[in-house]
């Protein structure tokens, strides 16, 4: 079998509600029954999931809102420590691309760009031999040397694809933020994963959109409360998926060209 | 579950050794993601220009704001204690800003500190990168200020006659690097410990405050009662490098003393600062 480069073994997270401790003062004042608050006072977003992907598969999750999707990704992108378990990850690894990108809002489009690279481990001459190709990908005209504050939301997502399919990485993260980009640019993603689809770049999906697993993925899996609920053939999960939240699945109305 | 995690042996021996100490806490294997030197040298850059330019937009407008401040209360201070008071002190404006400026850093890197990786949000929760990079590049960012001040000293010196001496060629870099390494682990210390109490920056604000009059920069030391005066030195980790400070640029000379006694602070600092970095800092991303 190939080599599994993503590796989840029975791994727990929860979140500590801290919304208790309002700040310094009031620590000091209740050092003890916050300290106790701290401790007990968790939410479990994961629960015991064991998972692997496999070098150049494109694997979809997908799930209610709140599952524990976006907390999967993150603690791929290692931004997350997990309470439980192993994680076991080969390869370089894309800034998580996600709603409300890992960007400075001061700066500009381009630095924006050298700065996302340098943070997922790129020298800057690395950068710079890529960039006019992702400027040219993102269309995003004299928008590239404005800072990202001005940026729609599609502009946004516009950049953070560009940077992360044109890096080279070889483990693509993305959340869901490809439904914001204009039908123009979807064709465009869709494109570029498709391009992928033949190459060794592993992908990680997490969407809500039924189009994209089935068009994207080649495997796919569903979280429901917390745990795994399903892996596999993606067509198959999605269809269980639509039955468990009643809504109609006919693969015949899925659209071969969108997202 | 026993039976999944010796599959991970391929992971590291240690899972095997301790089965049951594997499941309590999680671990996390990461391979094909190490970073060059160039890496490291090129985040570094990247972040201070992302600094100076959200910071001041414009380079040399920049610089003129990193003057203004401690010039104002250099001004400030010479006319209520100067003008007003007569205090005696001989060259009172040079005096001052040989305190001021070096103090200045120093406060700015505290109290800019617990908002830093607040600040850094949107790319902490994106990306895995040494974290300890951000107040890294803030307080040589302070420091990179301070030193392009030096020649309004210089200036001051010219018009109250005075030469700089021989002795700034060991005694600059000697006390650039205590008191880069103290004001690292300061910041490194509030910063992590701000995503958990978010009202840190006023607490710190307090604290350089009343520290600021109780360390000789608008007064020298012998203006401490004699009695208390080794005690306030001692106990106040920024005395004996402001001390120093001031002595070199003024006097061209160091206090071997003191030198020892800021550079016990500063590693007590990074010590106490760093440890603090290490246990939170895997907890960053979901407190932002
Ligand atoms: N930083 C956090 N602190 C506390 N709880 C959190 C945090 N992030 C997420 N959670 C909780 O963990 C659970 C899983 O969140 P997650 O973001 O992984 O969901 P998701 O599957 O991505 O949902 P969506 O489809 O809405 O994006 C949610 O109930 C959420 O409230
Ligand atoms: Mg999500």
């Amino acid at each position: 079998m190939r080599e599994p480069v993503i590796s989840f073994q029975n791994v727990s997270k929860s979140y500590p509600l801290y919304g208790h401790i309002q700040g310094i003062k009031n620590f000091l004042f209740d050092v003890s029954r916050s300290l106790a608050a701290i401790k007990k006072e968790r939410f479990e977003a994961l629960r015991d999931i064991s998972f692997e992907v496999y070098r150049g598969e494109k694997f979809g999750i997908i799930g209610r809102n709140g599952a524990g999707k976006s907390t999967t990704l993150g603690m791929i992108a290692g931004v997350l420590k997990p309470d439980r378990g192993n994680i076991i990850i080969r390869g370089r690894i894309s800034p998580l691309l996600s709603l409300g990108a890992g960007f400075h809002p001061e700066l500009t489009g381009r630095e924006n760009v050298i700065l996302n690279g340098v943070l997922m481990g790129l020298t800057r001459r690395e950068i710079m031999q890529k960039m006019e190709e992702i400027v040219e990908f993102s269309e995003l005209g004299e928008f590239i040397e404005r800072p990202t504050r001005v940026y729609s939301s599609g502009m946004m997502a516009r950049l953070g694809f560009s940077v992360i399919a044109h890096l080279d990485p070889e483990i693509l993260l993305i959340d869901e933020v490809l439904g914001v980009g204009d039908i123009r640019f979807q064709q465009k993603c869709l494109n570029k994963m498709k391009s992928f689809q033949e190459s060794d770049v592993t992908m990680v999906l997490v969407t809500h959109s039924v189009a994209s697993v089935v068009n994207i993925c080649s495997r796919a899996m569903w979280i429901e409360n917390h745990v795994v609920k399903m892996i596999g053939d993606p067509i198959e999960v999605v269809e269980h998926y639509c039955e468990a939240s009643n809504v109609p699945f006919n693969l015949n109305t899925v659209n071969k060209a969108s997202l | 579950m026993n039976a999944g995690l010796s599959e991970t042996s391929q992971g590291g021996e240690r899972l095997g050794v301790s089965s049951r100490l594997a499941t309590d806490v999680g671990k996390v294997k990461h391979f094909g993601n190490q970073r060059s030197l160039d890496n490291y040298k090129d985040l570094v850059i990247v972040l201070l220009q992302k600094e100076l330019k959200v910071r001041y937009k414009n380079k040399l407008l920049g610089y003129l704001w990193s003057l203004a401040n401690p010039l104002a209360s250099a001004l400030v201070f010479y006319i209520a204690f100067q003008v007003f008071l007569r205090v005696s002190e001989p060259n009172y404006a040079l005096f001052l800003i040989a305190g001021l400026f070096p103090w200045q850093w120093l406060s700015n890197s505290v109290n800019s500190a617990p908002n830093l990786f607040v600040g850094s949000g949107s790319i902490i929760k994106k990306v895995n990168f040494p974290r300890n990079i951000v107040p890294l590049c803030a307080v040589l960012n302070h420091m990179i200020h301070f030193i392009i001040t030096i020649p309004v000293i210089l200036l001051f010196m010219v018009i109250y006659r005075q030469s700089p001496s021989l002795s700034w060629i060991y005694g600059f870099p000697i006390l650039l690097t205590i008191q880069f390494v103290m004001a690292y682990g300061i910041a490194l210390g509030l910063s992590s410990i701000n995503l958990f109490f978010r009202d840190l920056e006023r607490l710190t604000g307090v604290i350089m405050n009343f520290l600021f009059y109780f360390t000789p920069i608008i007064y020298d030391v012998d203006r401490f009662p004699e009695r208390y005066r080794d005690l306030l030195i001692v106990i106040n980790p920024a005395t004996p490098l402001m001390y120093n400070w001031r002595k070199l640029i003024l006097h061209g000379q160091l206090e071997p003393l003191y030198v020892l006694l800021s550079i016990l602070y500063a590693i007590l600092f990074f010590a106490i600062g760093f440890s603090i970095y290490k246990k939170l800092s895997c907890k960053f991303a979901e407190l932002l």
